[in-house]
């Protein structure tokens, strides 16, 4: 590993944080005279983009090779300057061993979304230039990266905002279909109705216990706060969060989004906007009302499980009556995201991790399948189910079999087969909920536990089943009528996904080693 | 008993400077020629610049004049933190809102008798009256100057709706002027009550004499606090006194909607202040529940109205923007409804501080916004295309004048309370702040809902912004309006200006075509830059403006 000084770390991450939002202002002007390449001041912008994004993943990557590992529960890179001295509001960042993959998971989707972009400018009927496009990328990666590197609440609530602006217009001006605008308007007044339900409960937290440092709040564990405070913050707190995770029954507006937002807009949505709603609970939730979290877990637990089953069966009846594949992704994220809450619930060290894992493992996957589902549509011009597959399928195997090898690869993977980053995650959160934390009924966590064991097995129905309509199928008559296989940009967007999902399937322990130390002291007093 | 008094006139300046200037420049309009009197208008800004130069000597330590020669405690004028910082948002908002008004003076260039130029004399003098009463608001500290100088701000406010002949401007004027007038006689006579009560104008001694009066007088007490406080509920445009609003503004000038919308908000804002948290903190418990029941109604009826409003309907952004003005009036009552709850003087000066913070920021993104209308209007004027006062005339800005649409999306955006317009959220999460502390649940998630209902037409004129001006009612992207735009009756403005107009930014507006003098379409760049220079440094350090404001009266 690298040894870095703290001073130098520090710098690191501000930089990283920094470079985006200056990027994205630079996008704006027009590219300096050393700057201009072949093809015009478009393909400048695009290869801005992917030269800011790369520049910020090579740093969260020097980051993460200069964290201290042995001591992964501490938080590292600190800077802690006063900002709004009046509320006692500090710019405090820092990164942990749970905030760190999920720091380093959205530079890397967001390098490769740009990366996709630079190769597949985003086009449509009505877009507008790349130049938009790049800056707005680059202010949901600020506010992406600040969500998990932030340390103080008012500061959380300000970045959890800043990424709903860019997404509004990816969706809603390079997305696909008529529905487009609805869809993104759609996303954002759910989330903001949920968000400023958090914002009450963070100011609540913030008032009472009379300091925003999650720190200082975290190591409290919630002393200082009466029960009502307690029970009150979570529940406004967790509700906002519940909206961007999503948890049923407030996940609507996230089918509607997939579907109508362009391949980018779709991976970054499922890799990280889902994950900032889980990561919200464990950093905030968690440790900051421990108290008010007890009385709530079940509930939330509950609501889990059955977004894991509700997710499933909409899946199922999707990939049957031949739905849109976007869709379908979108609602297995409802069931994937449910394991990470379930995980949360269970309050004990194994769920909580488990969640993070998952959580991780979903961005990886996830997004590794929207870009596969993009490149199908650009490859046959649908993304629906039944106008792909007919009768008998789709027989992707026959006409282009690497490209078809990996989007089965993608599926597996999703379904959590042993030996892939999917399996771990549910594992472990399923473990938890056979032995909750104290003072948790357990014959209500295991209720939970049959029920999502149950909907681990619809959700490897549903996946097989998309394996089966969408890459196997008879050969027709005629002779197969083959399709582009992968391409050279597409290995290049592709491989660091499938890596990363082998790694971490076949060596859980590098993520579960950082987040352990983390959680155990978010959980002090938990035994397992 | 010494009659003399010395008189603070450091302390006076800048209300002071505003009247003077006034009267000056009505004396200079008789006096000079036609050709000069753009003269004036320096004349008028300069004056508004000095007023805002005479607050810096004042700002480091709190002073008094005007005091009792034998009770030096009790003040008509304290040029306190809180007044201060009211009358630099009122004495900014005139100034910004004079900067409008140039290319709108004048004589009748276009040649059209509705777009008859304001006349300059009497325009700058009624707008400096009434910029030197709200002025002279914030820092009464007596129930008589208070009124004296909510009705200076108000009755110049009358003429300046209806100072341009023609339009609906004089039924507007009137309009105004009845029911303004009716709220004022019912805050008058409940004055009179509070004064049979506490037997004293002062607002300190009104605070402690006002408890111990005679318990036979406390419902007239009670009477007398509740009616106070319609006549400066009015004046902020809450519910239900808010019907003059729509009206109003649809029939003035457009500076002078903006004037209205920012000025006359802060001084009934201040004036309510100092009634509720100085006048009245005994009796929290009489004006704390109908000013929270006041704050929910107003903020709910006006946005669900906004978000009725049809993009392509006649005056939609003026109208857009005058119920979003009585929304944010909503907002900016919350604070001070939450001062009835908490419990000591500390807590109730935090509150104001929150209201003050919240219409720094509203008063500044307000007045750019209606700069960019202002820009909007001039645009279509000059190429003949409608007046420009529809939310749909900003269709495709983006591609016509880049820098004004960024600006204009800022700015909806902070009233949005939306990043990038982080001092808008900084200015939300003051006001939620205080509803929090003062544990007012139900407020609050009417509140939430609220910013839900707003952010929605925020969103919607935002995004109208960057569409492409041709795909007007057939493209895919025109459905996410909740009206769909009709065909091009009177749009040729979307694609004409593309065309024609040389795009010029806000700040530096130059070549403008040959029908726009040059400096018209710099004047109201001036005003977008300021207002958005000041928002863009305030959501960078928004400490500034929660110093400013910290510990309010």
């Amino acid at each position: 590993m690298i040894t870095l000084s703290g001073t130098a770390q520090q710098a690191l991450l501000l930089a990283a944080l920094g470079l985006p939002l200056v990027g994205a202002l630079a996008a704006l002007l027009p590219a300096p005279p050393g700057l201009r390449g072949p093809g015009g001041p478009e393909r400048d912008v695009l290869r801005h983009g992917v030269t800011v994004t790369g520049a910020v993943l090579a740093m969260t990557v020097v980051l993460a090779f200069a964290f201290d590992h042995a001591r992964a529960g501490a938080v590292q890179a600190e800077t802690d300057v006063a900002w709004v001295p009046a509320w006692n509001v500090r710019l405090h960042l820092g990164v942990d061993g749970i905030s760190l993959p999920l720091l380093v998971m959205t530079a890397l989707l967001t390098f490769l979304a740009a990366l996709h972009a630079y190769f597949r400018p985003p086009t449509g009927p009505g877009t507008p230039g790349p130049r938009a496009f790049v800056a707005l990328l680059l202010l949901l990666e600020t506010g992406m990266l600040a969500t998990f590197a932030v340390l103080d609440l008012v500061l959380f609530f300000l970045a959890f905002e800043t990424v709903l602006i860019p997404m509004y217009f990816l969706i809603a001006r390079w997305g696909n279909g008529p529905e487009r605008a609805a869809a993104a308007r759609k996303f954002v007044l759910y989330t903001v109705l949920g968000s400023v339900l958090m914002l009450l409960g963070l100011l609540l937290v913030g008032l009472r216990a009379g300091t925003f440092d999650m720190l200082s709040l975290a190591q409290a564990q919630g002393s200082g706060l009466t029960r009502t405070t307690q029970i009150l913050a979570v529940l406004a707190i967790g509700l906002g969060l519940a909206v961007k995770a999503p948890m049923w029954p407030l996940h609507s507006w996230l089918p509607a989004a997939h579907t109508a937002a362009p391949t980018v807009g779709s991976v970054l949505l499922a890799g990280v906007l889902l994950k900032m709603g889980a990561y919200g609970l464990v950093r905030i939730a968690l440790p900051v009302a421990p108290e008010g979290m007890r009385v709530l877990a079940p509930y939330l637990g509950a609501f889990a499980v059955v977004g894991i089953v509700y997710g499933s069966l909409a899946c199922l009846s999707l990939v049957r009556t031949g739905g849109d594949l976007k869709r379908l992704i979108a609602y297995s994220s409802v069931g994937h995201m449910g394991f990470v809450l379930l995980g949360v619930a269970t309050m004990t060290h194994s769920g909580v991790n488990g969640a993070l894992f998952a959580g991780v493992a979903h961005g990886l996957i996830t997004g590794l399948l929207f870009f596969l589902v993009g490149a199908l549509k650009e490859r046959t011009g649908s993304t629906d189910i039944g106008a792909l597959a007919g009768e008998a399928g789709a027989a992707l195997y026959g006409r282009a079999p690497r490209f078809g090898g990996l989007l089965a690869f993608a599926a597996v993977a999703s379904l959590g087969l042993p030996g892939l980053a999917g399996f771990w995650g549910e594992l472990l959160a399923m473990l938890g909920a056979f032995h909750p934390g104290d003072e948790l009924s357990r014959p209500a966590f295991w209720t939970y536990l049959a029920v999502a064991a149950l909907g681990t097995l619809l959700t490897a129905a549903y996946l097989l089943l998309v394996v089966r309509r969408v890459c196997m199928g008879p050969t027709p008559a005629g002779g197969v009528k083959p399709l582009p296989d992968l391409a050279g940009h597409e290995y290049a967007v592709y491989t660091p996904l499938v890596a990363l999902t082998v790694l971490a399937g076949l060596w859980p322990a590098v993520l579960v080693n950082l987040t352990d130390p983390a959680v155990q002291l978010l959980l002090p007093g938990v035994v397992r | 008993m010494n009659l003399i008094q010395n008189v603070d006139w450091a302390a006076l300046a800048p209300p002071l400077v505003v009247a003077v200037t006034a009267v000056a420049v009505l004396v200079a309009d008789l006096f000079l020629p036609a050709s000069r009197r753009n003269l004036l208008a320096w004349l008028a800004m300069g004056g508004l610049a000095l007023a805002l130069l005479a607050l810096l000597p004042l700002w480091d330590d709190d002073r008094a004049t005007f005091c009792l020669a034998d009770d030096p405690g009790l003040c008509s004028y304290t040029a306190d933190r809180f007044a201060l910082v009211v009358q630099l948002l009122v004495l900014g908002g005139a100034l910004l809102s004079a900067l409008l008004t140039v290319p709108e003076l004048g004589s009748t260039d276009e040649g059209d008798g509705e777009r008859e130029g304001l006349p300059g004399g009497e325009f700058w003098f009624l707008l400096l009256a009434s910029a030197s009463g709200a002025a002279l608001l914030p820092a009464a500290r007596d129930l008589a100057t208070l009124v004296l100088a909510l009705e200076v701000t108000t009755l110049p406010a009358y003429a300046l709706v209806g100072l341009r002949r023609g339009g609906d401007g004089a039924e507007a004027a009137l309009k105004f002027f009845l029911s303004s007038v009716t709220a004022t006689a019912v805050g008058l006579l409940g004055v009179s009550f509070v004064y049979a009560g506490a037997g004293s104008l002062f607002l300190g001694e009104i605070a402690t004499a006002l408890p111990d009066a005679d318990p036979r007088l406390a419902t007239l007490a009670k009477a007398g606090v509740a009616l106070t406080l319609v006549g400066f509920v009015f004046k902020i445009a809450a519910v239900p006194f808010h019907f003059w609003v729509p009206e109003t503004y649809r029939g003035a000038p457009l500076p002078v909607a903006g004037y209205l919308s920012v000025v006359g908000k802060a001084a009934g804002l201040a004036g309510l202040a100092l009634v509720t948290t100085v006048a009245f903190p005994a009796h929290a418990d009489t004006w704390g529940p109908p000013l929270a029941v006041l704050a929910g109604l107003t903020m709910t009826v006006g946005n669900v109205v906004a978000l009725r409003t049809a993009v392509a309907g006649a005056h939609s952004a003026v109208r857009l923007l005058a119920w979003s003005s009585v929304g944010q009036a909503g907002y900016l009552l919350v604070p001070l409804a939450a001062a009835g709850y908490v419990e000591g003087a500390a807590g109730r000066g935090d509150a104001v501080g929150a209201a003050l913070a919240y219409a720094l920021m509203y008063g500044a993104v307000n007045l750019g916004a209606f700069a960019v209308l202002a820009l909007v209007v001039q645009d279509a004027r000059a190429t003949g295309s409608g007046d420009g006062r529809r939310v749909a005339d900003f269709r495709g800005l983006f591609a016509r004048r880049p820098l004004a649409a960024l600006a204009m999306a800022f700015f909806l955006l902070c009233l949005a309370g939306l990043p990038p317009g982080v001092i808008g959220l900084f200015a939300k999460v003051a006001v939620f702040r205080a509803t929090v502390d003062a544990g007012l649940g139900v407020l609050a998630v009417v509140l939430a809902v609220n910013v839900v209902v707003a952010l929605s037409y925020y969103l919607r004129w935002t995004a109208l912004l960057f569409q492409p001006a041709d795909e007007a009612g057939t493209g895919p992207a025109a459905t996410d309006l909740a009206v769909t735009v009709p065909a091009n009756a009177t749009d040729p403005a979307a694609t004409g200006p593309a065309a024609s107009v040389p795009v010029t930014g806000g700040g530096a507006a130059t070549a403008a075509p040959s029908r726009v003098p040059g400096r018209r379409a710099l004047a109201p760049g001036v005003a977008i830059a300021l207002a958005a220079g000041v928002a863009l440094a305030l959501s960078v350090v928004p400490q500034l403006v929660l110093t400013l404001t910290n510990g309010g009266l």
